[in-house]
């Protein structure tokens, strides 16, 4: 067969055609995932939200709420007993990350103290930066347990409390920057 | 005969990363492990077998003056399904390969593939020889992936079997050029002998 010559009109209608029809085969692929994309993150979520929250029996994804500073979007997620107040888990984020924007889910009890913390999001460097992450080393237990009112939110090598990660300051700083923000607004927010 | 040739030149005497050094971008960036290594190599294959089936499809009718569009919308479609699909149920290796995934479209193997054989040949001859290229590039990014983890994590498909770290800077973007260097000249050596 011999190729289609390139006038306007048939250029005009085989970029016209091969787009519709992969805009349709798109559109169809998206509503087939849509349901199991959403429930993936919601999955994530609550894994995290039950990971660093006491027990808790209500849903607290519906009573969550925001709060906008530095640019960005805190969200609270208060957990509850038969009602009473065990603990609020805040996904908190710091932008000071080594490569970029780092979420972190930490769950509070009542009176401040850190329940345990989760890492959501993070690019940072893998073997290094990374260690953040539960999965990865045990770096992040040592916020098990601390109340931020004694316990300074902040690499020993800045005056704080905390052990940075061998090798990666910059990554320890930014969580502790999150934790920090997370806390200063929680306890400025009056949720207690 | 020639339709096994199609096929097996990807695998190694045409392989896209070790002799035609094609698609770096992703070869050097997403090797940090071999399941990494796995997992991006399987997405690229799956989007270069099927490009090239509807490349190959659709080769006489369209016009000489806007393929290149056409098939990097094509590419670029295929890659969107890949994309949302891992997404939906792998999500955990969707974050690891996360910003490389969109990248498939602008990784010069598959177009190249599109361009230089689907856009020339039988849909039967570009199924086989995307099938080839994909495997073929699939090998490599797993043997790269495993010589990084191995000697960066010293673990291999998550399993460790030293205490410890290993030579981080494997797990660096330096360690994925000097092994990427070292399997390349010991593929030579390899490829020359059997000629």
């Amino acid at each position: 067969m011999a190729k289609k010559e390139s006038t306007l009109l048939s250029m005009f209608l085989a970029l016209f055609l091969v787009t519709l029809i992969s805009a349709i085969i798109l559109g169809f692929v998206y509503e087939f995932t849509k349901d199991a994309i959403a429930a993936s993150r919601a999955a994530k979520q609550t894994e995290a939200l039950k990971k660093v929250l006491p027990p808790f029996n209500n849903n607290p994804v519906q009573e969550m709420y925001k709060k906008a500073v530095d640019g960005d979007t805190l969200y609270f997620f208060p957990a509850r007993e038969d009602s009473v107040l065990v603990g609020i888990a805040v996904n908190t984020f710091s932008p000071k990350g080594f490569s970029g924007m780092i979420r972190i889910m930490v769950g509070f009890l009542p009176d401040g103290t850190i329940k345990d913390v989760a890492v959501l999001e993070h690019k940072e460097t893998p073997g290094l930066g990374e260690k953040m992450v539960r999965s990865k080393s045990n770096w992040s237990v040592q916020f098990q347990g601390k109340n931020p009112k004694t316990y300074r939110l902040a690499v020993k090598k800045d005056g704080g409390d905390v052990d940075a990660i061998t090798a990666s300051t910059i990554s320890s700083r930014a969580f502790c920057d999150a934790l920090e923000r997370a806390y200063k607004n929680l306890t400025e927010g009056g949720a207690k | 005969m020639n339709q096994w040739k199609n096929f097996n030149k990807g695998l190694i005497a045409e392989n896209a990363i070790f002799v035609q050094v094609l698609g770096m971008c992703p070869t050097l960036g997403t090797t940090t492990s071999a399941y990494n290594g796995l997992g991006m190599g399987l997405a690229t294959t799956f989007v270069l077998v099927m490009s090239n089936i509807v490349v190959s499809l659709v080769r006489n009718y369209i016009p000489d003056k806007v393929r290149i569009p056409s098939f990097i919308v094509i590419i670029a479609s295929f890659v969107t399904v890949v994309e949302l699909t891992m997404q939906a149920y792998l999500p955990s290796l969707f974050e690891e390969l996360g910003l490389f995934i969109p990248l498939i479209v602008v990784n010069c193997l598959v177009l190249g593939r599109a361009e230089a054989f689907a856009s020339k040949n039988t849909v039967w001859s570009s199924t086989l020889d995307g099938l080839g290229m994909g495997l073929g590039f699939t090998l490599a990014l797993f043997m790269l992936g495993s010589v990084r983890e191995i000697l960066g994590s010293g673990a291999w498909l998550g399993m460790k079997f030293i205490r410890g770290d290993g030579m981080l800077i494997f797990v660096l973007a330096p360690g994925a050029f000097l092994a990427l260097a070292y399997l390349i000249a010991i593929m030579n050596k390899f490829n020359r002998k059997n000629a």
